[in-house]
């Protein structure tokens, strides 16, 4: 075992398969002992989002609506053909008996996962902090993700 | 082999038999075994993974039929 027994995650992406690969990733983490942290920035916010419509102006109101938050909202990168890919992927998960996506969040903080926001991709997309999920640990900038990064023994960005 | 706590974690696929195992190993007690039953073909490799990240012994596992018993000591 290093010394440094630490994992930071960027989740960029807000795509299912993606999601899916950074939980069980920070979950298999944790539950090996690290001390496990994950920034969420962009399309990634998505996932630690309540669900609730978001945006203030036209165009922020737009993508809240077009890019609805919440993890059971986010769809594959590939063949999610407006929702159905989202429904069949499910499907065929639930039918193999791998975990939800809701589940393994859950799970994440159960095993005190650290989630960050991104503060600034949280303005331009005009998501506010009461539309995070109140698991999450605080806000944060590209200053605090090196400094945690330089930290680690392992950083990943998905 | 003799241990002094069964779990059975077939029919879960990764990261829950490691997840669980986890969780088993965290309420024993130092030197105790624990014997867990799992079925994901994943958990070959993650389980001795899992021992040697965490400093526990990874001590056997046995062919069971459709599912595997692995043992591991708790020595971390």
């Amino acid at each position: 075992m290093s010394d440094n027994n630490k994992l930071t995650m960027v989740v960029f992406n807000g795509d299912m398969d993606k999601v899916f690969a950074a939980f069980i990733i920070a979950t298999s983490a944790a539950a090996s002992g690290m001390e496990v942290t994950m920034f969420f920035t962009f399309w990634g916010l998505k996932a630690i989002q309540k669900g609730n419509l978001t945006g203030k102006g036209l165009l922020g109101r737009m993508i809240g609506l077009m890019n609805r938050g919440g993890i059971e909202r986010v769809g594959p990168s590939r063949f999610n053909f407006g929702g159905i890919g989202r429904w069949l992927f499910k499907k065929m998960m639930r039918d193999k008996n791998v975990v939800g996506l809701s589940e393994l969040l859950e799970t994440a903080i159960d095993l005190d996962v650290k989630l960050y926001a991104c503060k600034m991709s949280m303005d331009v997309m005009e998501i506010a902090e009461e539309d995070l999920i109140d698991e999450v640990s605080g806000l944060m900038g590209g200053a605090t993700y090196i400094k945690e990064a330089s930290e680690s023994s392992v950083t990943l960005f998905v | 082999m003799q241990a002094d706590r069964v779990e059975d974690y077939r029919g879960q696929l990764c990261p829950m038999p490691i997840v669980n195992m986890a969780r088993a190993i965290k309420k024993m007690e130092d030197g105790q075994v624990l014997e867990m039953w799992a079925d994901d073909e994943g958990a070959h490799a993650d389980v001795p993974s899992w021992c040697e990240k965490t400093g526990n012994e990874f001590l056997a596992e046995q062919e069971a039929g459709d599912y595997t018993r692995y043992f591991v000591k708790k020595t971390a």
